[in-house]
C-alpha cells in the first residue's frame, strides 16, 4: 500500500493587538511552519487619535506644542522639538544660543531615559526579569534629574517657538553632574549585564538580522539602521540646534566588536553606547553653554501675531531615540493656526523592516526581535475600517475619507 | 503480594486517610514554599514582593472565579485535564518519602513508577492545552512535549546509575525508595565516585527547574511570547487545579531529589530515640533539605537567567545534561572498578 505523502502546511498565529509582548497595540500576523516564521503581516491602526487634525484646529500653534508633546509619552521632546524647528523655519524665527543648548540637554536626557527603558523592556521580553528590575531602578536617577530640571518626571513642557520656557540655573548644575557621574560609575556594570551575560547572548546573537543592504533598501532609521553598520544620524549628518557645535559621531556596533552582524545584540550595543554618548553630550553642553536670553520673543501676543502673519513651509528633523523624526508644517498669512501639520515618526519607517527582521526566526524570537526596533506605535497610525460581518479590514485613504465626509455633511443638511 | 495485607479494613482505612493527610500537608507546604520562593526572588530583584501567604490567596481567589470553557474547545477533555494533573501529582506524593518518613505506599511502587508519575501531570497539561483550541495553547503544548522528552533521558540516567551502584552494595531491590534511603549514595563511593555523584546532582537540579517549569525553562508558558501558552484559556477552578498540581509537583520533584541524594535523617546523629520527638526533628530537617534544594535549583536559577528558546532548552537537556550524567555515570563505574 502506498503511503500518502502529507503536505506540509503553515498556520497563522496573531500576536496582538493586545499581547503581553507588546507595550502598545499593533498586530503581527505570523505565518508559521512549526516554530519558524515564514511570513509576517504588520497591521497598524489601533491607536489612531487624529492628532494632526487636532493640531491644525487649535486656536494657535503654541497650543499645538502641547499636543505634539502628547503624540508619544516617551518622545515628549523630539516631537515638539521637530514642530518647533519646522515652525521656526516657516516663520523665520531665530533662537538664542543658550536656548539651543537647553534644548539639546532636554533631548539627550530623553534619549538616556528612553534607551534605559528599552533595555528593561527587552530584558523582560527574553524572560530576564531580574535585569528588567535592575535597569528600571537605574532609570530612576535620570527621571529624578528630569524632574529637577524640567519640573516633571515625564512630560517636560520646555519648548517654545524661539527658545525654551525655563532656564537651567547654576544651583541645578551640581545635582545634574552628580546624576551623570552616577551613570558613568554604573555603566561598566550595565555593559557586563547586557553584553557579557551568556543567556542574553544566546537569545540576542544572530536573532532578527537586518543586513546592511536591506537596511539601506528599506530606509530604516535610528539605532536600527546604525546597528546594521550604516552611520546614519541626523545629529551628525544634518546637525541642527546646538549639535552643530558638538561634533556628534554616529555609533555603529563595530566600535565594540569589530564586526557588524545587524542582529538584536548589535542593537543593544548601539543603544548602550548612545547612553554613554548622551552623557558626554550633556556634559559638553553644560561646559559650553553661553549666558544670555532663553527666548527671542517673550511676549505672547506679539509671538502669536508673528505666527499669524507668517507665510511659508518648514521641515523639522530631529534624531529621536528611535530614529529620525520629521515634521512638516505649512503656515498661511492671516491664518492663526497651522494650515498643514504632518508628522512622520521613526517607527513608521522601521515597521517596514519587520517582515525582513522576523523572517526565518522562531516564535520565541519574535518578541525580542520586534522590540529591538523599539516600536512606538502611538505615533504611527492610520484609520482602519473593520467589517464585522465578514471580518475584512481596509484602510481608509484620503479620497475615501473625503467622500464619506461629504456624504455625512449632505445627510446632516437634509 | 496482597495489596492490603492481612487486616484488609484497617490497612484500607490507613491508606485512604493517610493519602488524604499526605496530599493535604504537602499541598500546604508546597504553596508555602512557592510563597517563600516568590519572596526571595523579589528581594533578590530589589522588590518588596508579595506576602508569603500569597499563593494561598491566589488559590482562594481562583476558586471564586468563573471557569470559562472557550467555544471550540473539547469540553470534557478541557475540564478533565486539570483533575488528571492534580490527581497524578497527588498519587506521586504517596510513593516519595516525605518529612523523614518512608513513603506511604513505598512497598508497592519504586522509583521507576515515580519517574512515570512525574510524566503524567505534564501529559495532562499538554492534553489540556491541545483541548483548548487556542493557537497559543497549541504552541505551548508542543513545547511542553518537547521539553518533557528532553529531560527524561538525563533523569533516567541519574536514577539508573544510582540504583546500579546501590544494587552492588545490597541484595535488596535497589529501585525501592526504602533501599535508596538505607544506603545513601555518598557512603558507597570513593572520591572519584563522589565527583560523579556531584555531577548527577547538578544534572538533577537542572532537570528540577524543567519539571517545575520555571525560567529558563518556562518555555511552554512563556508569557511574553505565547501569552501563557498552554494555560492561556484556563480560568477559575480549572486554573486553580493546574496551579495546585504545579506547586505540588515542584514539591514532590524536590522531595525526589532529597530522597535520591540526601536521604539522611537528623535524629540518629543527635541521639534522639523516642518516636515522636525524632519524627518532629526529622520532619523539620526534611523541610530544611527541601528548602536548600529548592533555593539552589529553582529560586537562584530563575533569578539569574533569561528564558531559553525551545531548541536551546532541548539541547541543554539532550546534549549537555545527558553528557554530564554520562560522565557522572562513568566516574561512578571507574570508582567501583578501583575500589
Amino acid at each position: 500500500m502506498a503511503v500518502n505523502e502529507t503536505e506540509k502546511t503553515t498556520y497563522t498565529i496573531p500576536i496582538g493587538p493586545i499581547h503581553p509582548a507588546l507595550k502598545e497595540p499593533v498586530q503581527l500576523v505570523l505565518e508559521l511552519d512549526g516554530e519558524k516564521v515564514v511570513n509576517t503581516d504588520v497591521r497598524v491602526g489601533q491607536v489612531h487619535r487624529s492628532i494632526e487634525w487636532l493640531g491644525m484646529n487649535r486656536n494657535n500653534p503654541v497650543q499645538s506644542i502641547y499636543l505634539a508633546e502628547r503624540i508619544c509619552g516617551i518622545c515628549n521632546i523630539c516631537h515638539p522639538f521637530c514642530l518647533v524647528l519646522a515652525v521656526e523655519q516657516a516663520a523665520d524665527i531665530a533662537v538664542p544660543p543658550r536656548a539651543e543648548y537647553i534644548r539639546v540637554i532636554a533631548a539627550e536626557m530623553e534619549r538616556i531615559h528612553s534607551h534605559i527603558l528599552w533595555a528593561g523592556v527587552a530584558a523582560h521580553e527574553i524572560g530576564f526579569d531580574t535585569v528588567f528590575y535592575l535597569t528600571w531602578r537605574i532609570r530612576e536617577e535620570i527621571m529624578d534629574l528630569i524632574e529637577l530640571v524640567f519640573g516633571n518626571r515625564v512630560t517636560k513642557a520646555i519648548l517654545q517657538f524661539g527658545g525654551v520656557r525655563r532656564d537651567i540655573t547654576k544651583e541645578q548644575l551640581p545635582r545634574i553632574r552628580q546624576g551623570l557621574d552616577y551613570y558613568k560609575s554604573i555603566f561598566e556594570q550595565l555593559r557586563r549585564v547586557f553584553l557579557e551575560d551568556e543567556t542574553v547572548k544566546m537569545r540576542c546573537r544572530n536573532v532578527g538580522i537586518l543586513s546592511r543592504e536591506a537596511a539601506l533598501k528599506l530606509l530604516t532609521v535610528g539605532p536600527t539602521v546604525r546597528a546594521s553598520g550604516v552611520p546614519k544620524d541626523v545629529r551628525q549628518d544634518q546637525a541642527y540646534s546646538a549639535y552643530a557645535d558638538l561634533n556628534v559621531k554616529a555609533i555603529t556596533p563595530d566600535m565594540v566588536t569589530g564586526t557588524v552582524v545587524g542582529d538584536v545584540y548589535d542593537r543593544i550595543i548601539v543603544r548602550l553606547l548612545e547612553v554613554a554618548q548622551s552623557i558626554q553630550i550633556i556634559e559638553e553642553c553644560i561646559a559650553q553653554m553661553p549666558e544670555g536670553p532663553i527666548l527671542t520673543e517673550s511676549k505672547m501676543p506679539r509671538l502669536l501675531k508673528l505666527l499669524t502673519d507668517a507665510e511659508g513651509e518648514g521641515v523639522g528633523r530631529v534624531e529621536a531615540p528611535r530614529g529620525e523624526d520629521i515634521h512638516y508644517v505649512r503656515m498661511e498669512s492671516g491664518v492663526s493656526t497651522l494650515s498643514t501639520w504632518k508628522v512622520r515618526a521613526p517607527t513608521y519607517i522601521n515597521l517596514v523592516a519587520i517582515p525582513t527582521i522576523l523572517k526565518g526566526m522562531q516564535i520565541a524570537d519574535v518578541p525580542i526581535a520586534f522590540a529591538s526596533i523599539d516600536p512606538c506605535l502611538s505615533c504611527t497610525n492610520r484609520a482602519i475600517r473593520t467589517d464585522k460581518a465578514t471580518g475584512k479590514q481596509s484602510v481608509i485613504d484620503y479620497e475615501e475619507m473625503h467622500r464619506l465626509s461629504v456624504q455625512k455633511t449632505k445627510e446632516l443638511m437634509k | 503480594m496482597n495489596l492490603l495485607g492481612d487486616n484488609i479494613w484497617i490497612n484500607a482505612v490507613i491508606i485512604i486517610v493517610g493519602s488524604g493527610i499526605v496530599v493535604a500537608i504537602s499541598a500546604v507546604f508546597g504553596l508555602l514554599y512557592r510563597g517563600v520562593d516568590r519572596k526571595l526572588v523579589a528581594h533578590m530583584q530589589g522588590r518588596v514582593g508579595p506576602p508569603i501567604v500569597q499563593p494561598f490567596r491566589d488559590v482562594q481567589k481562583l476558586l471564586m472565579k468563573e471557569s470559562i470553557i472557550p467555544r471550540g474547545a473539547i469540553p470534557w477533555l478541557f475540564t478533565a485535564a486539570p483533575f488528571l494533573a492534580v490527581v497524578a501529582t497527588g498519587v506521586l506524593l504517596l510513593y516519595v518519602p516525605l518529612f523523614g518518613q518512608p513513603a506511604l505506599l513505598g512497598r508497592y511502587g519504586d522509583v521507576i513508577l515515580v519517574l512515570y508519575l512525574l510524566i503524567v501531570p505534564s501529559l495532562a497539561f499538554v492534553a489540556g492545552g491541545f483541548a483548548s483550541s487556542s493557537p497559543y495553547a497549541t504552541v505551548g503544548s508542543q513545547r511542553e512535549m518537547i521539553i518533557m522528552m528532553s529531560y527524561e533521558l538525563p533523569l533516567a540516567v541519574v536514577v539508573l546509575a544510582i540504583a546500579w551502584k546501590i544494587g552492588q552494595a545490597t541484595a535488596a531491590n535497589p529501585f525501592l525508595m526504602s533501599t535508596i534511603g538505607a544506603y545513601p549514595i555518598w557512603t558507597l563511593l570513593g572520591p572519584v565516585g563522589v565527583a560523579g555523584a556531584a555531577l548527577m546532582l547538578l544534572a538533577l537540579a537542572v532537570v528540577t527547574v524543567g519539571e517545575a517549569a520555571k525560567v529558563p525553562f518556562d518555555i511552554a508558558e512563556a508569557e511574553t511570547e505565547i501569552a501563557g501558552g498552554l494555560l492561556v484559556e484556563y480560568s477559575g477552578r480549572n486554573l486553580m487545579l493546574f496551579y495546585l498540581s504545579d506547586v505540588i509537583k515542584a514539591f514532590a520533584m524536590v522531595a525526589v531529589v532529597v530522597a535520591l541524594f540526601i536521604p539522611y535523617n537528623l535524629s540518629p546523629y543527635i541521639g534522639v530515640q523516642a518516636a515522636l520527638p525524632a519524627g518532629i526533628i526529622d520532619g523539620l530537617f526534611f523541610l530544611v533539605k527541601v528548602f536548600v534544594v529548592m533555593f539552589f535549583s529553582i529560586t537562584l536559577i530563575r533569578t539569574g537567567m533569561a528564558r531559553f528558546k525551545i531548541s536551546q532548552a532541548s539541547s541543554v537537556y539532550v546534549l549537555a545534561m545527558t553528557a554530564v550524567t554520562l560522565v557522572g555515570m562513568l566516574l561512578i563505574w571507574i570508582d567501583s572498578m578501583i575500589f
